[in-house]
């Protein structure tokens, strides 16, 4: 029944290990650049919240196959920038990995900012007490249990941050749903396996994500 | 919540807030010229390139307009029957018999945890071999399958939080004026969870409008993002096209969400209702993968 995987034609664990190297690399980008933009939201500068809104606000409501197209046709086939990729398929990578952090950091700020919200009022009226400069208060005090307390919505965020890279299939990265489109096009008999292999695949993804960190968000939650 | 981070500024934080808004206007002043400049150099700036989305009315006519018209088509055409089928599903997980709630639980995590663009391409595949949709239409019934399958159950789990979110009495009530379950279902419980998650819907919706791109990049379907590709082959303005098209999608979804949060607000401080509400933040939740997070 599932001969097609014997054939040696396809590559499936490599399809699929480049999709975990795109949820890799993109997670560890927008957690970085999430936190960063949640920590300009919540700046004391007015012109450095407004522009982290407008962004936040832009980019949260772009579809990411715009975002990642964006980045393909627009900044390295019009401009010429390749992110020091050397090859054509080194470069659709790194921009599908600039595309997806750029996206889901806006999600991260936001799951960040309603942690911020979670920690009582006290905490950062203490800490100003004590003569703590803003960027104190938020790093020392605020958000590491901000974080804390966001483990469970972040983990929502991954994901959907590893379904997301399926998009990558817009701009040529062979990862797992380009795989897909592949084998249902050559193997057309054999539809409802090559489906059932993917969407397997996935599962075994995301499934151990939630268990994981749903998990390490009820050892971590702050006990108040 | 965030005013406490910091306390008001005095005439020093005053000064040095302005200073800090200086450098920042200045970086990106920068980081917008190189980028600007980079763009000048590809000639993505020159008028003509821009000017045919202002003069000439036929790229609104003939490109833009009904692209947008064919995102919100599959857009609403998979709401409307996501909707009852969500609904159907949501129901069937909160049900008394096992046999009901534990195999319409498995389909609904099931098509969750499955990247829609799989479904859309597994949806065209289907169409394909054990269909006579024709070729021309067969793009949008994949992107309406692949919508459906996987936000009907999204819905069904906005559907089920709306109905927990309900208060204990209701159905309380409902049973001690000697209603049966159906009855309390569809009299008591349903008519308010309807109001309850009102605004995880609509944001369901931007979700929705976004992915029917996803379409036009794999499957060809004519929406709005597929348009730049035509605009740029015929006025060779990438970027400007882009541009042009993905600020058309900010102002609808835009739009959408903000109506969303607005009436999240409204409801949360309704005094006729139960106070009952999906807000917007718990439907990006329940949106994906794992029930068993949190």
């Amino acid at each position: 029944m599932f001969d097609f995987l014997d054939s040696g034609q396809y590559d499936l664990l490599g399809a699929f290990w480049v999709t975990v190297q795109l949820t890799l690399y993109s997670a560890a980008g927008s957690l970085i650049w999430g936190t960063v933009l949640a920590g300009i939201r919540v700046s004391p500068v007015p012109l450095m919240r407004g522009f982290a809104a407008v962004y936040v606000n832009v980019v949260r409501n772009t579809p990411l196959t715009a975002l990642i197209l964006g980045c393909s046709l627009g900044l390295s086939q019009t401009l010429g920038i390749t992110l020091g990729g050397d090859t054509f398929k080194e470069t659709g990578f790194r921009l599908a990995v600039l595309g997806l952090t750029a996206y889901t950091g806006t999600f991260v700020c936001e799951a960040l900012r309603s942690g911020i919200n979670t920690v009582p009022v006290g905490q950062a009226e203490a800490a100003r007490a004590l003569g703590l400069s803003f960027f104190q208060v938020l790093t020392l005090i605020v958000l590491p249990q901000a974080f804390r307390a966001v483990i469970a919505p972040l983990a929502n965020v991954l994901i959907a941050l590893t379904k997301n890279t399926t998009v990558a299939a817009a701009i040529g990265v062979a990862e797992a749903a380009l795989l897909m489109k592949e084998m249902i096009e050559n193997e057309a008999q054999a539809l409802f396996e090559v489906f059932a292999v993917f969407a397997f695949g996935f599962v075994v993804l995301t499934l151990p994500t939630g268990l994981l960190l749903g998990w390490a968000a009820k050892r971590m939650a702050v006990k108040r | 919540m965030s005013t406490v981070l910091y306390d008001t500024p005095g005439p020093k934080a005053k000064v040095r807030n302005w200073i800090y808004s200086a450098v920042f206007i200045v970086l990106l002043g920068l980081a917008l010229w190189w980028a600007l400049g980079l763009m000048a150099d590809k000639h993505q700036l020159d008028g003509d390139k821009w000017s045919p989305f202002v003069t000439d009315g036929q790229v609104w006519t003939t490109f833009l307009i009904p692209g947008l018209l064919e995102t919100l088509k599959a857009g609403v055409i998979a709401m409307v029957i996501a909707l009852p089928l969500g609904a159907l599903f949501g129901i069937g997980r909160l049900s008394d018999h096992a046999w009901v709630r534990v195999p319409v639980g498995a389909v609904v995590e099931f098509f969750r945890a499955i990247p829609v663009l799989m479904l859309m391409l597994f949806g065209s595949a289907l169409y394909v071999q054990y269909s006579s949709v024709e070729s021309e239409i067969r793009p949008l019934y994949a992107v309406v399958t692949g919508l459906v399958l996987y936000n009907a159950s999204v819905i069904a789990e906005i559907v089920r939080a709306g109905i927990q979110s309900l208060p204990r009495g209701q159905t309380d009530a409902a049973k001690a004026i000697g209603m049966r379950k159906g009855q309390t279902m569809a009299y008591v419980l349903l008519p308010q969870a309807v109001t309850a998650m009102l605004p995880a819907l609509v944001s369901q919706l931007v979700v929705i409008l976004k992915d029917t791109a996803l379409g036009g990049a794999v499957l060809g379907y004519g929406e709005l993002l597929s348009m730049s590709r035509q605009i740029s082959a015929n006025y060779s303005n990438t970027i400007p096209s882009l541009i042009v098209i993905a600020a058309l999608f900010v102002a609808v979804n835009y739009g959408l969400a903000s109506s969303a949060s607005w009436l999240e607000g409204r409801l949360r401080q309704s005094k006729k209702s139960t106070g009952a509400v999906v807000g917007v933040a718990e439907a990006s939740d329940l949106a994906t993968g794992n029930n068993s997070v949190g």
